[in-house]
């Protein structure tokens, strides 16, 4: 019931379709504002957060620098406390493995804890086609699920609706799969949640199985992490007699004492609060308490080809925090529908062309390779980042990697063509002044049709055709160039002295 | 200490006035700077759109134009971040041994001219006069690559005459990024609308930065919107005085 981003188009017209809402534009820069805000104040409050981000990106990178170590101790530890380990290497053999065992205990439905991991993989489509249903239990992500739409933020995915259109969603939608919401429902806030609350409540009493994602795998004991904020976690994590868990390779820590910075990370970073409400930790089966039957799939669908990148396996010491979709000036514009995938933002810009390979033929590869340009380079998410993954770049080295990958196509793109007369031109000053005089001339050509002169005298063009030109001066004049330039200047009247 | 002026490939084919103030401002404070002719860019724009091999002739350019200068100043935070954060990687791309010598040695003497003024010469107060009400947008480059702070806000607040008024929502992008502008055209107008809303609220008579392309942006956007707000650069400022007033 739930759509999927698949033949999403390239950025820049996705963006386009998104830029024109309104609506959208309004409600992202509320939310986005807001959420700044809270996280600025409480990042404040600690003096130390510099050192903690260093703390934080130190464990993560010491965990990837030996993965493989860390995971097979990992699956010794889950083991060993009863849980059942599953490798999947990618979304179809995870998908596999919680279908059947699913099926296994005769469920036809399963409730599940938010998770970032089974939406890449596409897991309640997948056991859809099983004849599974798979609840979501996350207030957003419930919206999200009963109004047949997709994640716009790792962490809010329903940031992109305001709380009018979630009051229509539960009045049409709730009936159809279960408890309906009251007929005198409003759009206050607590009386939304209060009906999600009852709504939800019939499902976490009914499932057998629940399906989670994890924020933290500690290989030393065994234990998995999930943080979350309203309790429903909870609920999933323990009533049900079947937990799944599905986990990217990348989650693994080694230490329980690791989680000490990524927790106090954490929270600040992604809802502006001082401390997680939800913290669930559990290690394999505990005889006669929660789940007895505990199973963890271990998932690389690209991890391992990010691990390869050098300059990009930085990406993977992110722990979804969404502080960078939040800082960034792009995300907060287009929303993150356009990005075309469940990991939207700068950190999806990058996660996306490193799991998913860049260059690849197709308007798949054209998606996917359009990500890396959809950034100003701004700087403002490697500025937040709690872990210190340095975006911008990683963005740069991906654009080198989609440039590389189309370097033997037999028709370059202008683009390419005009990268090379650049180098060609600022290769050598006497070639780029013969280059600076022809726009001289072509400067007082353009004056002639220019319709304006910019505030202090100077003449400006304004619409002129051409591909590059026009997306410029679509909504922007352009300076005429200057009848002579710097060089010439300087060159004419000995550095001003003659 | 011989002081080199790079004056950008922007600035030299689109904005010769920002170099000619540069030259004035520097010379008043009794800095004799140099131009050195072989310049041409700093590759920042092939870099930041992938095209690496092609940035290799233009850093090779670049460090041949520079050696020798014991500091090299720039009218640009963009371009002072590209040449002290990208250069090396640009080099070892190159695989040209001599060449990542050759920029570790140019890449730290590179100054943004806020930089320059203060840290390297040591002043705030350059003698400027502009009797006008400003605001000040600070660029993302020099804010966060370059970390220049609140020094050109402290040349600012020095010009005799300038009433500098805050801009809301200063430190966010004003949605240039180099060819961002024109690949995600829709998305950077956007960006540049919002920052030019906020300087029209603010009342002035002229938005100030450190980088003339990100002024090219917002000033487009401005001209378009017949805002009557002018945009100029910070060493523009700095290098007027009760003469050019009068």
């Amino acid at each position: 019931m739930s759509g999927t981003f698949v033949g999403m188009p390239a950025f820049p017209t996705a963006a386009r379709a998104a830029l024109a809402d309104t609506q959208l534009r309004h409600n992202l820069a509320h939310a986005t504002g807001t959420i700044r805000a809270k996280r600025a104040a409480v990042v404040g409050e600690v003096e130390e957060w510099e050192d903690l981000r260093l703390a934080g990106a130190a464990v993560k990178e010491a965990a990837l620098r030996d993965l493989d170590t860390h995971l097979v101790r990992l699956e010794e530890s889950l083991t060993a406390r009863g849980a059942t380990v599953h490798w999947a290497r990618d979304a179809a053999e995870a998908n596999e493995v919680v279908a059947r065992i699913a099926r296994d205990h005769g469920a036809e439905e399963v409730v599940k804890v938010k998770s970032m991991v089974t939406q890449e993989i596409g897991l309640n489509e997948a056991l859809a086609e099983h004849g599974i249903a798979a609840w979501e239990t996350d207030l957003a992500e419930l919206i999200v699920q009963l109004g047949d739409d997709l994640p716009s933020h790792i962490l809010v995915p329903a940031i992109h609706r305001n709380r009018a259109e979630v009051r229509e969603i539960f009045l049409r939608a709730m009936g159809e799969v279960g408890r309906p919401a009251p007929a005198d429902l409003t759009d206050e806030p607590a009386v939304l949640a209060g009906a999600a609350r009852e709504h939800l409540r019939e499902k976490f009493l009914r499932a057998k199985v629940a399906v989670s994602g994890a924020n933290f795998a500690v290989a030393e004991t065994g234990t998995l992490v999930v943080v979350e904020s309203e309790g429903n976690g909870r609920m999933c994590l323990t009533l049900p007699e079947v937990l799944v868990s599905v986990v990217g390779i990348e989650k693994v820590v080694p230490t329980f004492a690791d989680l000490d910075p990524l927790l106090r990370l954490l929270p600040r970073s992604s809802t502006g609060e001082r401390m997680n409400p939800y913290t669930s930790t559990w290690t394999g089966v505990t005889p006669g308490d929660g789940p007895q039957e505990v199973h963890v799939v271990l998932l690389d669908n690209g991890r391992t080809r990010a691990l390869a990148d050098d300059v990009g396996r930085q990406a993977l010491r992110c722990i979804r925090c969404s502080a960078c979709l939040n800082a960034c000036p792009v995300y907060e514009r287009t929303g993150g529908h356009a990005y075309g995938s469940v990991y939207p933002g700068p950190i999806g810009a990058i996660l996306n062309p490193l799991m998913k390979g860049t260059g690849r033929p197709g308007l798949e590869g054209e998606q996917t390779d359009s990500l890396p340009y959809a950034s100003s380079l701004c700087g403002a998410c490697f500025e937040v980042c709690p872990v210190r993954i340095d975006i911008p770049e990683v963005l740069v080295h991906l654009r080198s990697k989609v440039v590389d990958g189309h370097r033997d196509d037999t028709v370059p793109k202008a683009e390419a063509l005009a990268m090379r007369a650049a180098a060609w031109s600022f290769g050598d000053s006497r070639r780029l002044g013969w280059v600076e005089r022809a726009s001289g001339v072509a400067g007082r050509v353009l004056t002639r049709f220019g319709r304006t002169t910019l505030p202090g005298g100077r003449s400006a063009a304004g619409r002129i055709p051409g591909p590059g030109a026009a997306a410029w001066t679509g909504a922007r004049d352009l300076p005429a160039p200057p009848r002579e330039s710097f060089r010439a200047w300087w060159r004419r009247t000995d550095g001003g002295r003659s | 200490m011989r002081v080199a002026l790079m004056v950008t490939c922007v600035n030299d084919a689109m904005f010769p006035e920002t170099g000619k103030a540069v030259v004035r401002l520097l010379r008043r404070l009794g800095v004799d700077v140099d131009f050195p002719a072989a310049q041409t860019c700093c590759a920042q724009p092939m870099v930041n759109t992938g095209y690496l091999d092609e940035a290799v002739p233009v850093v090779r350019t670049f460090v041949d134009a520079f050696a020798g200068y014991d500091a090299v100043v720039t009218p640009s935070g963009s371009c002072a971040g590209s040449a002290r954060h990208q250069h090396g990687l640009v080099a070892r791309r190159s695989g040209d041994a001599g060449l990542a010598a050759a920029v570790a040695e140019t890449s730290p003497k590179v100054h943004e001219l806020s930089e320059f003024l203060v840290d390297v010469l040591g002043v705030t107060d350059v003698g400027a006069y502009f009797p006008h009400t400003v605001t000040y947008h600070p660029t993302c480059h020099s804010l966060r690559m370059l970390g220049v702070g609140d020094r050109p806000r402290r040349l600012l607040e020095s010009v005799r005459g300038l009433r500098l008024v805050d801009l809301p929502g200063a430190e966010q992008c004003c949605g240039f990024g180099g060819t961002f502008a024109v690949k995600n055209a829709d998305t950077s107008v956007a960006m540049g609308a919002d920052k030019a809303r906020h300087v029209r609220g603010t009342g002035a008579e002229v938005l100030v930065a450190g980088d003339n392309s990100c002024l090219m942006h917002v000033g487009g956007v401005l001209s378009r919107q017949q805002a009557g707000v002018r945009v100029m650069h910070l060493a523009e400022i700095l290098a007027s005085t009760e003469e050019d007033a009068a």
